[in-house]
């Protein structure tokens, strides 16, 4: 690792002795992670502008709206309290119409292909570290930072992505499509914190969100009811469809396959000797695909899109891969393919693999990279109409 | 811990406020705990007091060419617009004399909000006229849109946000020989020029002394004699019964003395501020063509005033950039929460969507330097440029 880096689990290059001091980026949310993550560049000497997107969202709901919603009045009234409190430049840009085009409208075609996406790794791969970046260099910073938990780390080979501190707070998944460029352009400065250090360092800095709740995830929706926005916002009224089996056994009907998620078993309106869990959405054919708890399992999986943070390896390797954000590690073996594609071999099987959410590999704590897990051909054995006209 | 934000290096932003000239802040001084009394009370405190307001009113009067009854002093402009609308309209009403309201789409809000509230929660008919390419109202459309029942047109004297100055005395006579009332909101003007309302056709008249190097906190509005407004705030009998409350003395005298000092220094200013501002109107659209055009009229502009419309930009961002540069401008749609509005004005010039959310306005002050306008002329065109690269990668498929 860069041997000027004394303080390993903050990973932040140290900032320019005298005079010369590097200007960064805050990415500010009004919440504490990134709020601390400003305190702490503005502590080391960092010359400091927050600014916050203004992502599009649907409008406010009255009391039932999440006061943890992102972009609120709230929330920016918070994010320039602490801008204040730190005496550094806070400015909010307006984002909504490349967030609602790239990240939204994303959501909803995605949801309509019968995948599962997650929005928060297209924003930080179409908004946060582009269009966001590229305006912090338009600023004239070095540096764009942001309140994530994760690390970076630079040695002989290049940058790496490291977990951050906190096991359970780790958001390299998230971050898995960041290249070499990037990662000589972004900070994480809370990433060798742990949540509670980050709350008590926020409390130190004195600010005004220490014990601020978590923001949500989906922060574009005005409830969190993410079925009901696809219905408000999707291009086309749901589809009904058929409920089968992987074997083309029709047991039902479905009222839209948007409404269901791999692994789920309630709510499906069967009835079946065994517990039934959705197994997986054949888009095609505009059905929802059922089967018992070992159906669920799988062992390989297709990833596209694949990142590699320090380039393809040559052959095939051993690595952990997470399937999901808070997904336990599965040891595997990946197989860079072509165009951008990556074979996963896991080493016993996995349950709920989901078309549309991300597989990130790890070597112990470096984020190797990752992919979107690929659509999964569902090929009946046999063709439905073949099977009932038996 | 709170340390102070440091302000800008370049201010270029007189038309938002002005620094209060030191003068001004000198003969506020004595006001706040010496000569502390309340121009109502009947003593001697209290008459020093009221010497001192009704001073202020006579270097109001004199300057305007009014009489000293003339002069009303409120809260700040907004409330002068407020109590020439609202004040004239229910009296108008109350007397039989119509309940019509004539206005232009390109007023400050103190005019457009109070008249669109009128209408919609009092009744009245509203008329909204629009403008030309460089954001002037037209007297023929004005003369087209009188109604019997009009009871009052007020046009402003000149825009806040594109510099126009309007054709507001012509239309003014226009309303005099039809008999109808006439309101000018000369916020942006007030200090620009010399005045004689005798010879004027105008019958209420708002200035915002925070815009001549006045204090902030209180406005004036010129009531012609015999014009009668209902009150907009009730109580004692305050103003002329026009607006209650205990006159904020300092205020009112600092608003009088920086008025004075805005009239002797007029020449030396306007022979100041108009070539660096003609410097800004040359050489910005010359140095980004196809990027950046004037706003306004060309040439019948507020002599400080300069603006532009950034082609696919937004004004909030180039704020921004500026203001890390540290430059202090302003633009007619940016705001502090991230949604900025395509400007009202410029689409009331007629200019397309590419252009309403990236105004910028430029306008200079005494103190301004020509090296002050050598700085803008050097950071904005990169500004430009490398926010228009970046939104150029990012735009939306045509």
């Amino acid at each position: 690792m860069d041997a000027n880096c004394t303080t390993p689990d903050t990973s932040l290059p140290p900032a320019l002795p005298s005079g010369d001091r590097p200007r960064v980026v805050v990415a500010m949310s009004g919440g504490v992670d990134s709020s601390v993550a400003a305190a702490l560049l503005a502590d080391q000497g960092y010359e400091v502008i927050g600014v916050m997107m203004r992502l599009w969202n649907e409008p406010a709901n009255g009391a039932a709206t999440p006061a943890n919603r992102c972009c609120t009045p709230d929330q920016m009234a918070d994010a320039r309290r602490v801008a204040d409190r730190l005496n550094i430049p806070f400015y909010v840009i307006d984002v909504r119409d490349h967030f609602r085009r790239a990240i939204v409208q994303f959501f909803i075609d995605e949801h309509a292909a019968g995948r599962t996406p997650n929005p928060c790794v297209e924003c930080n791969r179409q908004i946060r570290f582009t269009y966001l970046l590229e305006r912090a260099l338009a600023l004239g910073a070095g540096y764009l930072a942001t309140g994530h938990y994760a690390r970076v780390r630079r040695d002989a080979g290049g940058f790496r992505l490291l977990r951050g501190v906190d096991a359970d707070k780790d958001q390299s998944y998230v971050l898995h499509m960041l290249s070499q460029a990037h990662l000589a352009q972004v900070l994480f400065p809370i990433g060798g914190y742990t949540k509670t250090e980050v709350r008590e360092l926020a409390r130190a800095y004195n600010l005004p969100v220490a014990a601020k709740q978590e923001s949500q995830d989906l922060c574009f929706l005005k409830d969190n009811d993410y079925r009901g926005f696809l219905r408000r916002h999707g291009d086309a009224e749901p589809q009904p469809g058929e409920i089968v089996t992987a074997d083309g056994r029709h047991l039902g009907r479905h009222a839209g396959l948007a409404d269901y998620t791999i692994g789920q078993r309630k709510g499906l309106g069967i009835a079946a000797a065994e517990p039934l869990f959705v197994v997986g959405k054949d888009a095609a054919r505009n059905a929802l695909v059922v089967g018992p708890r070992a159906a669920l399992a799988q062992a390989q999986l297709t990833a596209r899109q694949v990142n590699w943070i320090s380039g393809p390896p040559a052959a095939p390797i051993a690595a952990a891969v997470k399937i999901r954000y808070k997904a336990d590690p599965v040891v595997a073996q990946i197989a860079p393919g072509p165009d951008g594609s990556a074979a996963v071999q896991l080493a016993e099987p996995a349950y709920g693999v989901t078309p549309g959410q991300a597989a990130v590999f790890y070597d112990g704590d470096v984020c190797l990279g990752g992919g979107i897990i690929a659509d999964e051909a569902w090929e009946p054995a046999t063709p439905v109409k073949e099977l009932e006209a038996r | 811990m709170t340390r102070r934000t440091q302000g800008n290096a370049i201010y270029l932003d007189h038309s938002a406020t002005t620094p209060v000239h030191p003068a001004v802040v000198a003969a506020m001084a004595p006001y706040w705990s010496e000569e502390y009394g309340n121009p109502s009370s009947h003593h001697r405190t209290g008459y020093a007091a009221a010497r001192a307001v009704e001073g202020a009113r006579e270097t109001f009067a004199d300057l305007l060419g009014v009489a000293p009854s003339a002069v009303v002093f409120t809260g700040c402009g907004s409330e002068s617009n407020n109590l020439a609308l609202r004040g004239a309209l229910l009296t108008a009403r109350e007397a039989g004399r119509g309940d019509h309201l004539i206005t232009s789409a390109v007023e400050h809000s103190a005019v457009l909000a109070t008249a669109r509230q009128l209408r919609d929660h009092f009744g009245f008919a509203l008329t909204v006229l629009p403008v030309d390419a460089f954001g002037r109202v037209r007297p023929d459309d004005v003369a087209a849109a009188i109604r019997p029942e009009t009871a009052l047109i007020s046009i402003m004297a000149a825009n806040n946000e594109i510099g126009t100055l309007q054709p507001w005395a012509e239309i003014g006579a226009l309303a005099r020989e039809r008999g109808i009332l006439f309101h000018s909101d000369a916020v942006q003007l007030a200090a620009a020029r010399r005045w004689n309302l005798a010879e004027e056709p105008v019958d209420l008249l708002a200035l915002a002394p925070h815009k001549f190097y006045g204090p902030k906190g209180v406005g004036v509005l010129v009531v012609r004699p015999g014009v009668e407004l209902l009150p907009a705030l009730t109580g004692g009998g305050h103003e002329g019964g026009l607006r209650a409350g205990t006159t904020n003395v300092p205020l009112v005298v600092g608003a009088a003395e920086a008025f004075r000092l805005a009239m002797v220094e007029l020449d030396e200013r306007l022979a100041h501020v108009t070539p660096l501002r003609d410097r800004l109107l040359h050489e910005l659209p010359a140095a980004l063509p196809d990027l950046c055009r004037v706003t306004g009229h060309p040439t019948e502009r507020l002599p400080h005033h300069a603006s532009f419309a950034l082609r696919g930009l937004s004004g909030n961002d180039l704020l921004m950039h500026l203001d890390l540069a540290g430059i202090a401008a302003g633009s007619g749609s940016a705001c502090s929460s991230g949604d900025p509005k395509p400007s009202a004005i410029l689409q009331a010039t007629g200019l397309g969507p590419e252009w309403t959310l990236g105004g910028l306005r430029l306008t200079l002050g005494r103190q301004n330097t020509a090296a002050d306008v050598d700085a803008v002329l050097h950071e904005l065109p990169a500004i430009v440029r490398r926010l228009a690269a970046v939104e150029a990668r990012f735009a939306a498929p045509a």
